[in-house]
C-alpha cells in the first residue's frame, strides 16, 4: 500500500505532537516532584546545624559573690563565651543545691551564640581575639560541640543559643487534646445522624451543604470566629490552650464529619437490616452494630484531620498563640504556644542563628505529621474490612 | 465560685444523680420482671430513662443560666444556680424512678431522646456559620458606620493605625481606610500561584489519568498529596528565606531591582501549594470521563494527546474549571506564606517584583499582638474578613455547581 508523502508527513508532525504533549505532562509532573525534593533538601540542609550547640568546659567557683554576680564564677576570659543564659540560671541552682556553695566544677557550659554560629562556620560578629581565642580552645578541647539537648527540653528564649521547642511541644499537645476532645465526639455524632437518622427534608440538605463550605472557609476566618465568639463573647481568655483547642476543634470538625460519613457509608445496608429485623432499635444498631465496623475509618479520618490542625497557624495568630511563651501550659487556662507558631515567631527573628533553629522545628513538626499520617494509613490498612 | 467551680459541680452532682436514678430504675424494673411481669424494655432501657430523666432538666436550668448570664438578663449567683439546677435534677430523677412500669415504652424514648441529642451536635455546624457571619458582619456593620463602604472598596490609601492618638485628640481619625491595595495585592499574589498551579496541577493530572503506568501513578498521587499536607507555616518559611533570596538574586542579575518582600516569592511557593488541589480534582474528573469516549476517539483514528485535547478535556470542562476555582479561593484565603514572605506594606501595583500586602496579612497584622478592641482599626479586620468570606463563598459555590453538572453529565 502506497500512501502519499502529504499524509507521511502529517502522521508525523502528529506524532511528533503527541510525544511533545506527552513531555510536557510528564514535565508538570517532574517540576512537582523536583521542588519537593529541593523543599525537603533545603529545610535538612538548614536544621542540622541545630542538632549541635557549642559548649565550652569551665572551671566554676561556687562562692557569695558568684551567688550575686554569676559571671564571677568564671575566668575572665571566658567571659564573651558563656551564654548569658547559662550564667543567669546559676544563682537558681546555687538556691537549689545549696551543698553547692564553696566548691568548684569542671563543667561543660552552654557557649555564646556568637560562638557557636563561628563553629558551624556561618556569620557570626565574633573579634579576631575571640576567634582566636575559639581556636585555642577547640585545639585544646575545651570547646565542641554537642548534641543539642537543650532545643528539645527548653521553653522559647530571646537568646538564640538557649531558645528550645519544648514549650510549644507541650502547648501542641494540649491544644491537640481539647481539639480532639471537642471535634471527634461532636463530629462522630453529627456523622451518625446524618447518615443513620436523618430523614430526607430541607433541614438535613442545609446541614450537609453548610459542612461541605465549612470545610473551604479559609483558615483565618476561623480565627476571627474565634476571636468573636470565644474571647469576646464566652470571655475565654486569651491565648490559652482553651481558646486554641476550641477554634481548632471547630476548624477541624467538618473535616472528620465528612470522613466519618464516608466510613458508615462503606458499611454495607445488610449489617443494618439484619440488626433492625432481630429486633434492634435505631439506636441500638448504630451503637452495637455499624459504629463498630465504621470505627477504623472514623479514626483514620479523624487523625487525618488532627494531623491537618497540629499544622494550622493562621487561625491563632488571631486568638493571640502567636507571641513570646516561653512556659510549657500546666493548665487549660494558661497561655500557650504551638509548634507552627514557635516556628513563625522564631521566622521572624533577626538574627541568623535563628534559621536552623526554625529548620529544626519544622523538622519536628512534620515528623509529628507524618508519624500520625502513618498512623491513619495503617490504621486504615490493618483494620478496614473490605466488603 | 467561679465558672469553671460551677461546670464541674453541676456536672458532677448530675453524674451522681443520674447514677443512682439509673441504678434504682434498673433494680425496680429487674424486680418487676422476676415477679414475672413481662415489661416493654429491657432493665437497662429502664435505668437510662430514669438518668436521662435526671440530666435533661439539670442541663436545661444550666443552659437557661448561661443564657442569661451571656446576655447579661439576669446574673443569679452561681451557687444558686447549682442549687437550682440540682434540685430539678433531683425530682425529674424521682418523676423517672416513679413512672417505671411495664408499659412505660423506655427504648422508644431512648432513641426519640438520642436522635434528639445527634441533631442538636448536627446543628453546632449551622451554629457555627452563623457564628461566623455574625461575628464578621457585627463588627463589620460597626465599621461602615464609621467608614463608607465606598471609601472602603475604591480607597487608596491603607493605614488602619496611623497615629490613632492624634486622630482621638482632635476628633478626627487620620487612619485611612482604603482597602483597595489590598485587593490588587491579594490578586496579584493569587495570579502568580494559580498561574505556577494550574499548568503543573493540570498537567499532572493529565499525566496520571491518561499516561502513566499504574506503578507510577501510585507512587506519583501520594506524593503530590504530601504538597498538600505540609503545613502552611513551613511553605512561608520556605518562602521568605529560600525563593525570596532566590528571586532577588536572579532579578538583580537580569537588572531588575526586587524588593526584599516580593510578590513572586510568595506567589510561586503558593502556587506549589495549591498544585495537588487542583491535580488530585482533576485527575478524579478525567477519571470520571466515560471511557467510550476515549475508544470513540481512538476508534477514528486520533492520537493520545488529540483524544486528550479535543474529547477528554472538553468532557471534564466544568470539573476542571471548578478544580480552578476551588484553587482560587485557597489562593486568596492563605495567610501564612503571604505574612511571613509578601511584606506589610500596602502597594497599589501589578509589578510582582516589589512588595505588596494582601488581605489576609492585613486581617492578621491587625489583630495580632495588644490590641484595643472597638477601634476600627481592629473592626476594619473583621471588614476585610468579610469580603473574604464572601468572596470564597462566591468561588466554593460555583465551583460546587460545576461539579453537580458533570456529575449529572456522566453518571
Amino acid at each position: 500500500m502506497e500512501f502519499d508523502s502529504a499524509f507521511e508527513a502529517r502522521m508525523k508532525k502528529r506524532y511528533r505532537a503527541e510525544r511533545r504533549f506527552k513531555g510536557y505532562c510528564i514535565t508538570g509532573l517532574a517540576t512537582a516532584l523536583v521542588f519537593l525534593l529541593v523543599f525537603f533538601t533545603d529545610i535538612i540542609v538548614k536544621a542540622l546545624p541545630a542538632l549541635q550547640q557549642a559548649e565550652v568546659r569551665i572551671t566554676y567557683v561556687y562562692n557569695e559573690e558568684s551567688a550575686d554576680f554569676p559571671s564571677a564564677g568564671i575566668q575572665e576570659d571566658y567571659y564573651e563565651l558563656v551564654s548569658r543564659g547559662w550564667l543567669r540560671i546559676v544563682p537558681k541552682r546555687m538556691r537549689d543545691n545549696p551543698e553547692l556553695m564553696g566548691t568548684t566544677e569542671q563543667t561543660w557550659a552552654l557557649a555564646t551564640d556568637g560562638v557557636d554560629q563561628y563553629l558551624k562556620g556561618q556569620y557570626n560578629k565574633l573579634s579576631e581575639e575571640e576567634q582566636a581565642l575559639a581556636d585555642r580552645m577547640v585545639a585544646a578541647g575545651n570547646l565542641r560541640l554537642a548534641f543539642n539537648t537543650g532545643f528539645f527540653t527548653t521553653g522559647d528564649s530571646k537568646l538564640p543559643e538557649m531558645a528550645g521547642l519544648w514549650a510549644s511541644l507541650v502547648g501542641s499537645i494540649y491544644v491537640m487534646i481539647l481539639t480532639f476532645l471537642f471535634a471527634f465526639p461532636l463530629g462522630v455524632m453529627t456523622a451518625v445522624y446524618l447518615e443513620e437518622f436523618a430523614p430526607e427534608n430541607k433541614l438535613t440538605q442545609l446541614i450537609e451543604v453548610n459542612i461541605n463550605n465549612l470545610a473551604a472557609v479559609p483558615s483565618i476566618i476561623f480565627g476571627l470566629l474565634g476571636l468573636a465568639v470565644f474571647i469576646n463573647f464566652f470571655g475565654v481568655p486569651r491565648s490559652t490552650v482553651l481558646a486554641g483547642g476550641l477554634t481548632m476543634g471547630i476548624m477541624t470538625l467538618p473535616l472528620i464529619i465528612i470522613s466519618a460519613r464516608a466510613a458508615l457509608r462503606a458499611v454495607p445496608d445488610s449489617i443494618r437490616q439484619g440488626a433492625l429485623a432481630m429486633g434492634a432499635s435505631r439506636w441500638q444498631m448504630v451503637k452495637d452494630h455499624v459504629l463498630p465496623l465504621a470505627m477504623p475509618g472514623v479514626l483514620t479520618g479523624t487523625i487525618i484531620g488532627m494531623a491537618v490542625a497540629i499544622g494550622e497557624t493562621a487561625p491563632l495568630l488571631i486568638i493571640g498563640m502567636v507571641a513570646y511563651i516561653p512556659n510549657a501550659p500546666e493548665t487549660f487556662t494558661d497561655a500557650a504556644t504551638v509548634l507552627p507558631a514557635q516556628i513563625y515567631t522564631w521566622a521572624g527573628e533577626p538574627e541568623r542563628s535563628y534559621v536552623s533553629r526554625t529548620a529544626l522545628g519544622i523538622m519536628v513538626l512534620l515528623t509529628a505529621m507524618i508519624t500520625m499520617n502513618a498512623t491513619a494509613v495503617y490504621l486504615r490498612n490493618r483494620f478496614t474490612r473490605r466488603w | 465560685m467561679d465558672t469553671g467551680q460551677t461546670i464541674l459541680s453541676i456536672a458532677a452532682g448530675l453524674s451522681l444523680l443520674a447514677m443512682i436514678a439509673f441504678w434504682v430504675a434498673r433494680k425496680q424494673a429487674l424486680a418487676t420482671e422476676s415477679g414475672g411481669v413481662r415489661m416493654h424494655s429491657r432493665p437497662g432501657q429502664y435505668g437510662w430513662y430514669a438518668a436521662l430523666m435526671a440530666i435533661l432538666p439539670g442541663l436545661a436550668v444550666g443552659a437557661i443560666a448561661t443564657f442569661m448570664h451571656l446576655f447579661n438578663l439576669a446574673a443569679p449567683a452561681q451557687g444558686d444556680i447549682v442549687i437550682a439546677g440540682l434540685l430539678t435534677a433531683a425530682a425529674g430523677a424521682w418523676y423517672g424512678m416513679r413512672s417505671i412500669s411495664p408499659a412505660l415504652r423506655a427504648r422508644n424514648i431512648i432513641d426519640r431522646a438520642i436522635r434528639w441529642f445527634l441533631l442538636a451536635a448536627a446543628l453546632v455546624s449551622i451554629a457555627t456559620t452563623i457564628g461566623i457571619v455574625l461575628s464578621v458582619l457585627f463588627e463589620s456593620i460597626r465599621f461602615f458606620q464609621q467608614i463608607s463602604i465606598w471609601e472602603f472598596l475604591t480607597g487608596t490609601n491603607w493605614s488602619p493605625t496611623a497615629d490613632f492618638s492624634v486622630g482621638e485628640a482632635t476628633g478626627e481619625s487620620r487612619s485611612k481606610f482604603g482597602a483597595l491595595p489590598l485587593f490588587t495585592g491579594t490578586l496579584v499574589i493569587a495570579t502568580i500561584a494559580m498561574l505556577v498551579a494550574l499548568p503543573i496541577g493540570l498537567l499532572s493530572a493529565i499525566y496520571m489519568a491518561e499516561y502513566a503506568p499504574p506503578k507510577i501513578r501510585a507512587v506519583a498521587k501520594p506524593v503530590l498529596e504530601v504538597l498538600a499536607g505540609i503545613p502552611t507555616v513551613v511553605y512561608g518559611f520556605f518562602a521568605a528565606l529560600t525563593v525570596s533570596p532566590l528571586v532577588i538574586e536572579v532579578g538583580q542579575a537580569m537588572g531588575l531591582n526586587p524588593s526584599f518582600t516580593n510578590a513572586l516569592a510568595p506567589g510561586l511557593v503558593m502556587g506549589i501549594m495549591i498544585v495537588p488541589f487542583i491535580s488530585s480534582l482533576t485527575d478524579d474528573v478525567l477519571n470520571s470521563v466515560p471511557d467510550k469516549l476515549r475508544q470513540g476517539s481512538y476508534a477514528l483514528g486520533m492520537t493520545r494527546a488529540e483524544t486528550v485535547k479535543n474529547v477528554v478535556i472538553p468532557s471534564a470542562a466544568p470539573g476542571i474549571v471548578a478544580a480552578f476555582l476551588l484553587g482560587v479561593s485557597r489562593a486568596l484565603g492563605e495567610t501564612m506564606i503571604v505574612t511571613m514572605a509578601a511584606g506589610q506594606s500596602p502597594n497599589m501595583s501589578w509589578n510582582p517584583l516589589e512588595g505588596m500586602t494582601t488581605i489576609t496579612v492585613q486581617i492578621a497584622a491587625t489583630l495580632t499582638g495588644d490590641l484595643a478592641f472597638d477601634t476600627p482599626a481592629t473592626q476594619s479586620a473583621f471588614a476585610l474578613g468579610l469580603m473574604l468570606f464572601i468572596i470564597t463563598l462566591t468561588f466554593n459555590y460555583i465551583s460546587s455547581v460545576m461539579i453537580r453538572r458533570m456529575r449529572a453529565r456522566y453518571v
